[in-house]
């Protein structure tokens, strides 16, 4: 008997008896990991209780809150109504990845500016959902969606507290900065290039 | 609460889907993209002894157009539906839905198929292909079948699907066409309280083949005849505008629900159909 012969049968067989345990292996923040999963266990579940990764949070437990947002292959998605079992071969990024990454700090400082937390405990979420915005403005170029607009963005992250206030004020800000930051880029592209050309 | 235990298995192709199908029997579910089946389970509404996930099997992927017909793949997301070129030319209808389907985390799984599936009264998609005269396309062991939307949706939250067939594509037939939908929900990305899909021509000055579909007043997406039949052949105006909303009263029968009373709900039709009618005019033609 072959190794894939093996392989093959002994998939066929963990599926015949129902096993209560998948072995899913994944990127989780950059890194490869292994587990077996039960089939009942969501993506949060595992994140936090499997991985000890708890900065996203485990709210409602049935797709309203938006507490437990994280990214699956690049979009954002409800951790709670996401098999863990489903996920072999997925890249997940979660608050603690996207923080230490680099890539929201400015949105991050922003929330801090602006006392955005509210209770804090949608905020890893928020943070997640707002990161979505600014890499959709980015993508879409040019222009800084409207506060309708981000408030319709995170409106599945709409919690307990109610207002979100200061939270639209920071990513309305973190928007800004970064679009005139992007404006400035692009001044400076065409002393770039006549600088290349006379070389 | 946490989900029910449950087996899980995933399906590669079609064949092998069928193959796990028979396996399991009435025990298993079928799982897309998840986004009502794993809140149903958190509610213990349903306790499904294995869960068959499909969302890895490529035939039933892709968006194209050929033979006169815009083909969706039942695994097409809501993302996928809104951003698509294909889709936004020959189903604008369809693009202006999905920023009404909940919010951008649930459009990132969510599918067509296990909305049109579900068949939730209050969804946008189903209403859409009834008001698009799409083609259901299924797919079991025993083959292919062709079911016109109008007739897929037979009940509260019952479609025409057998047991051990799955929905494998959408086809909506190409055709030059007008479309609106508009909603009115609580809060931004909640189920409607009610909605309205219409599509319809206009040849000549006159409406041709009007549809018009409610949402959210029903037990699934309601094809108002009566309405519809008010403005075919007639110019659109104040006056056929005015006979579709007065005709409407006899084609809904709204349950009551958390929401209000059945005439609040036909009151909110009466609206949408008005706004939505009016939206297909020039400014000049609306009524003061």
């Amino acid at each position: 008997m072959t190794a894939s012969d093996r392989e093959h049968r002994s998939a066929s067989e963990e599926r015949s008896v129902n096993p209560p345990q998948q072995r899913i292996s994944l990127t989780v923040n950059g890194e490869r990991v292994t587990r077996h999963v039960e089939p009942r266990r969501h993506l949060i579940d595992f994140l936090r209780l499997d991985l000890g990764l708890t900065g996203s949070h485990a709210g409602c437990e049935h797709g309203v809150c938006g507490a437990c947002t994280v990214r699956v292959d690049g979009e954002i998605v409800r951790g709670c109504l996401v098999l863990a079992a489903s996920l072999d071969g997925a890249d997940v990024v979660t608050i603690e990845g996207l923080s230490d990454s680099g890539e929201v700090a400015d949105l991050q400082a922003n929330f801090v500016a602006r006392n955005a937390a509210q209770c804090g405990f949608c905020t890893p979420g928020m943070i997640m959902t707002a990161a979505d915005i600014l890499a959709h403005a980015e993508e879409a170029g040019g222009g800084t969606p409207s506060r309708a607009e981000i408030r319709e963005h995170l409106s599945g992250n709409y919690c307990r507290c109610t207002g979100y206030q200061a939270i639209v004020d920071a990513v309305e800000d973190t928007l800004k900065a970064r679009h005139l930051a992007a404006d400035s880029d692009l001044r400076a592209v065409p002393a770039l290039q006549s600088s290349e050309a006379s070389r | 609460m946490k989900w029910p235990a449950m087996g899980y298995a995933r399906a590669a192709s079609l064949p092998d889907l069928w193959s796990v199908l028979a396996q399991h029997g009435s025990a298993a579910q079928i799982i897309a993209g998840g986004q009502t089946l794993l809140a149903t389970l958190a509610f213990r509404l349903s306790e499904p002894g294995t869960l068959v996930d499909i969302t890895r099997i490529p035939e039933l992927r892709g968006i194209s157009v050929s033979s006169g017909v815009l083909r969706i793949g039942a695994l097409t997301r809501h993302a996928e539906l809104g951003r698509d070129a294909l889709v936004a030319r020959h189903a604008p209808l369809l693009t202006a839905a999905v920023p009404l389907i909940a919010h951008p985390a649930i459009r990132n799984r969510g599918t067509i198929g296990g909305s049109l599936a579900y068949a939730d009264p209050a969804a946008e998609l189903p209403a859409c292909i009834v008001a698009l005269d799409a083609v259901v396309v299924t797919a079991s062991a025993a083959g292919e079948r062709r079911i016109p939307a109008r007739d897929f949706f037979t009940d509260l939250l019952q479609t025409a699907l057998n047991p051990g067939e799955i929905i494998a594509a959408v086809e909506i037939p190409l055709a030059e066409r007008r479309s609106a939908i508009q909603e009115v929900a609580r809060r931004s990305g909640d189920y409607a309280m009610a909605g309205l899909a219409a599509a319809l021509r206009i040849e000549g000055g006159r409406v041709v083949a009007p549809r018009l579909v409610y949402f959210g007043v029903g037990t699934g997406p309601v094809l108002a005849a009566r309405a519809s039949a008010a403005l075919e052949g007639r110019a659109l105006d104040a006056a056929s505008i005015a006979a579709a909303q007065a005709a409407l009263g006899e084609d809904l029968d709204p349950p009551q629900d958390l929401h209000g009373p059945p005439e609040m709900k036909r009151h909110l039709a009466r609206v949408l159909t008005g706004r939505v009618l009016n939206g297909f005019l020039n400014p000049s033609e609306i009524a003061a």
